[in-house]
């Protein structure tokens, strides 16, 4: 770190950004975007900005990696090249694959693997441009595009990340308050189930402030997971409105 | 990384930790018997060979001269590797390293370098041209679980046995002059995974109790007690209140590891 010219937070509690503490960046959601995919979805959380492709349940390629008891799921995180500061090369990096395994962890206790022996849904994240929590963001498309696919779900996997800059814990870091704040606790969560499915962190945290990081990303991650319904409502909605719109005979 | 068990060796670990109690006979939040043995490999500037139960990990640490990265012109670079040897369990493979083996061997880079462990600041040669490179190398060389809590273990303990070549810069180009002096070190962290098992949480998890576990979060913790990584893994899930409950088990367990470390 070279050195820290502006503040992160001001004295009255406001960060950089001008959002307070406990507040989440704008969000867009949209599902049924990509017309070959079983399931899609598009999220703007920030700054970020990503596209979730979901397809089967059908057959696994390479063959022996089906299973006889159940579905398996597969998922690659990837970012464009083009999608932060200095060009990242294509080929995919040891954090990517990382990422595409948390995040298929994040995403399978919603799903019924055992109703479908024998098959595979591939989820596909492309990240067109990152800006911090991209992961989180990633997870609350993937849930999206999942149920877009018409696969059956336990619940929506919402995401959001918490963390402490200047000896404040914040709500939904940006890449900024990311890389020069002292901790990020990206956590996905099922309301439903009282469920946490991602849970990671780096930096320096006490254990009351990690627990309290922990509990303002949950409350995060119900804001964001009304977003997600009233996401896939207004799918059906928009449909409904084009069969109206159709004429009769 | 899974090994057939069967069904009734599944209900029957199952049974045992729903009883308080596991089958080779410890508590829940016990570990294994932990022996620690350092520099045994004498061509590498740092290592370490940890035996938790049957699991056995050796960490070989080198040190040579490289660039820094641009945007930390006078830091030293870590950089941290696992192997898993194809002779440590019939479910290894040689090749190229999957996503389990990235995935360990990044779970254990978070927890040096979130700690601030090594004072990176020292192994600057000359700013923004050339610093130690301090390359971690951790070779699994028999799986019984947790690999995770063995390698951070070993890794540390690897760093703390590690030797620096002096060094004196001559007409701008650096010579390597006799003798060592020890890796400045600030930090001991240490990684403690958690399993859940039939909504229990069971430490140290074994390679049958792998098996039948729906999830497991790892926490390293510094010496002040402080987490500074974390890492949930597996396809289940954690509730928040077994997630402090973990955090509460973890500080003390690392707390009593940290003694078993030489330094």
């Amino acid at each position: 770190m070279n050195e820290k010219t502006e503040k992160l937070i001001d004295k009255k509690g406001i960060r950089l950004d001008g959002r307070k503490a406990d507040e989440l960046r704008s969000l867009k959601l949209e599902v049924g975007v990509l017309p070959n995919a079983d399931g899609s979805a598009y999220i703007e959380h920030g700054k970020n900005k990503i596209l979730v492709g979901v397809f089967g349940p059908r057959e696994v390629h390479p063959k022996h990696l089906s299973r006889p008891d159940r579905m398996v799921v597969k998922c690659r995180y990837h970012m464009a090249p083009f999608s932060v500061p200095e060009r990242k090369s294509p080929a995919p990096s040891r954090r990517e694959v990382e990422l595409g395994k948390v995040i298929r962890e994040s995403l399978e206790p919603a799903l019924f693997l055992e109703l479908y022996p024998r098959t595979g849904i591939d989820v596909f994240i492309e990240v067109l441009q990152a800006d911090g929590g991209s992961r989180c963001a990633s997870i609350t498309a993937a849930a999206l595009a999942i149920a877009d696919s018409g696969i059956p779900m336990r619940d929506l996997v919402a995401a959001c990340a918490a963390g402490k800059v200047e000896d404040t814990v914040v709500l939904d870091l940006y890449d900024a308050e990311d890389k020069l704040g002292a901790a990020d606790v990206p956590v996905a969560y099922m309301p439903n189930l009282n469920a946490v499915t991602l849970l990671q962190m780096d930096g320096i945290l006490a254990p009351d402030e990690f627990e309290k990081a922990v509990d303002m990303a949950i409350d995060g991650c119900k804001k964001i997971y009304a977003l997600q319904k009233e996401a896939l409502k207004t799918k059906y909605m928009n449909v409904k409105e084009e069969i109206k719109e159709e004429p009769e005979e | 990384m899974s090994t057939l068990i069967t069904r009734v060796r599944q209900k029957q670990i199952g049974q045992t930790i729903d009883a308080g109690k596991r089958l080779d006979g410890r508590a829940l939040t016990d570990y294994r018997e932990i022996k620690i043995e350092q520099g045994l490999i004498e061509k590498a500037e740092g290592s370490a060979r940890i035996l938790l139960g049957k699991t056995e990990v050796l960490v070989g640490i080198k040190v040579e001269i490289g660039t820094p990265f641009p945007d930390t012109p006078n830091e030293g670079v870590l950089t941290v590797n696992v192997e898993l040897v194809p002779l440590a369990s019939p479910n290894f493979e040689p090749g190229p390293p999957d996503e389990n083996s990235i995935e360990l061997a990044r779970i254990v880079d978070r927890g040096i370098r979130e700690s601030k462990a090594i004072d990176n600041e020292k192994l600057c040669i000359e700013p923004g041209k050339k610093v130690f490179v301090v390359f971690v190398d951790v070779y699994v060389l028999n799986h019984d679980g947790n690999l995770i809590d063995a390698s951070a273990l070993a890794a540390v303990s690897a760093l703390l046995n590690t030797k620096m070549p002096n060094y004196e810069i001559k007409d701008g180009e650096v010579k390597i002059k006799q003798g060592y002096t020890p890796l400045p070190l600030r930090s001991h962290p240490i990684t403690v995974t958690i399993g859940k098992i039939n909504d229990k949480l069971v430490v140290d998890p074994w390679l049958e109790e792998e098996q039948v576990m729906d999830a497991r979060i790892s926490m390293a913790i510094n010496d002040e007690g402080n987490i500074c990584a974390i890492q949930k893994g597996l396809a289940g899930y954690f509730t928040p209140q077994q997630i402090k409950e973990a955090s509460k088990i973890a500080q003390e367990k690392a707390a009593e590891m940290r003694k078993k470390l030489k330094w």
